[in-house]
């Protein structure tokens, strides 16, 4: 009769196996959920109105900025007054109860209290305006708001998000009178719009002069 | 080797309960992201359009105080530039020291300022006039408005250009004021479009030259 029975021979191995499978799940969650392509993804929150950007982008085919009016000029993209609703829901819809708040709004001046949904850490310095301007589509950091009833974080905006970008202007770049458009492409032809790509956004990119900005002072200063 | 089995079954069924409760990267969720050290992601300033306790009305942005005078950005005019402050029909759409409407377009028509125009009249003007500026906008296919003006009407055409600015700055009838939506330079080129569009509608083939009528054909 020894001290250790015969089955610990095997403990060493098992506490090896053990802590190796442990590692490589501890890792592979770590990897997968320590991302803001979990964290930040797919968040959608309840707004105080039921704004359907599908509905007015989408099927109504409004241009996004006639109610962002300072998205080129500003660089934050901004939220529209409740009046800009009412240029067209003093008559459409003008006594349905889910816009009895942007009614209130609009008589009162209170603010109706919209839920962001894309913030970027206030670390971050993120000009719209520059992007718009240089043909940066709204759909490269939103996603596909016009066919979104309600608005849900697309995309992960992590910083390895941005740089993907900043490393290749020219495989994102269009034209600037296409940039409000989200469904435009090159081509319907997926070839042919991937080689329109990378001919005609390395023009836009040397026409426009667009950097490609690495620096850490670019966006942290 | 059992012993090893059931290790590698309780360790999977962690794994399993882990995705379970945490799921997959996408998923929906209405409650706003985690953020582990927020204090660099949240420092204490301002910004925009935010909730804020500090001003009386709950809100970071805050208008200028009254009678704020906006001095930057001159507009380039046939006249020389225009200060946001001055009295002059650039700001007003007024003839300077009447009540009258400026008859013309006061700045240079060129084709970048048309161009200008037909973006800005998209945007703003065709959801219910129309891109055409027929009046036959989105508005009129959900059928709720009722008077959308149509702008080749001739009572539009012969308007004087200071009174299509002071309709898109304060509004008229049923249309809101557009002024707190699109600058003042833009408001000018929007105009000058608009005349384009009217142009080419109520034109006939008798205002071309000999040679555009042979290549109409």
């Amino acid at each position: 009769m020894s001290l250790f029975p015969k089955w610990t021979n095997w403990l060493p191995l098992c506490i090896v196996g053990c802590l190796a499978f442990g590692g490589a799940a501890v890792t592979a969650a770590v990897t997968y959920y320590f991302t803001p392509k979990y964290t930040r993804v797919g968040y959608e929150p309840v707004q105080p109105v039921p704004f359907s950007h599908k509905i007015h982008a989408g099927e109504l085919g409004m241009d996004c900025r006639y109610c962002h009016t300072g998205v080129e000029k500003s660089w934050f993209s901004n939220i529209p007054a409740a009046s800009t609703c009412m240029n067209c829901h003093n008559q459409v819809l003008k006594d349905d109860p889910r816009l009895a708040i942007v009614r209130e709004s609009a008589r009162t001046g209170k603010a109706i209290p919209w839920v962001q949904v894309h913030i970027t850490p206030d670390y971050v310095y993120f000009n719209h305006a520059v992007h718009v301007r240089r043909g940066i589509s709204c759909v490269e950091c939103h996603g596909r708001i016009d066919e979104m009833d309600e608005v849900q974080h697309a995309k992960p905006l992590s910083m390895s998000f941005c740089l993907n970008c900043h490393r290749h202007p020219a495989a994102f770049i269009r034209p600037v009178s296409k940039v409000t458009d989200l469904g435009w492409q090159w081509s319907t032809n997926a070839d042919e719009a991937a080689h329109l790509q990378r001919v005609e956004g390395a023009k836009l990119v040397a026409h426009m002069r667009v950097q490609s900005l690495q620096n850490c002072s670019a966006c942290h200063r | 080797m059992r012993h090893v089995l059931s290790i590698a079954i309780i360790l999977l069924a962690l794994c399993g309960i882990v995705v379970g409760i945490a799921g997959f990267r996408g998923r929906m969720s209405r409650r706003p992201p985690i953020e582990v050290f927020s204090d660099m992601d949240r420092q204490p300033k301002l910004r925009p359009q935010k909730p804020d306790a500090f001003f009386p009305n709950g809100v970071s942005s805050q208008l200028p105080v009254p009678g704020t005078v906006a001095r930057s950005q001159p507009i380039q005019t046939l006249d020389g530039p225009v200060y946001p402050f001055e009295d002059s029909p650039v700001n007003t759409g007024l003839v300077t020291g009447t009540t009258n409407f400026a008859p013309a377009d006061p700045l240079p028509v060129t084709m970048s300022l048309l161009r200008r125009g037909q973006a800005r009249f998209d945007i703003y003007c065709a959801p219910c006039h129309g891109r055409l500026g027929d009046g036959n906008g989105i508005t009129k296919k959900i059928g709720d408005m009722t008077a959308v003006a149509d702008l080749h009407d001739a009572r539009i055409v012969d308007m004087a250009d200071g009174e299509i600015f002071n309709t898109i700055t304060r509004g008229k009838g049923l249309m809101g004021a557009y002024g707190p939506l699109i600058p003042v330079r833009d408001r000018w080129a929007i105009i000058a479009y608009l005349r384009t569009l009217q142009l080419s509608w109520l034109g006939s083939t008798n205002d071309l030259t000999a040679r555009e009528r042979a290549a109409l054909k």
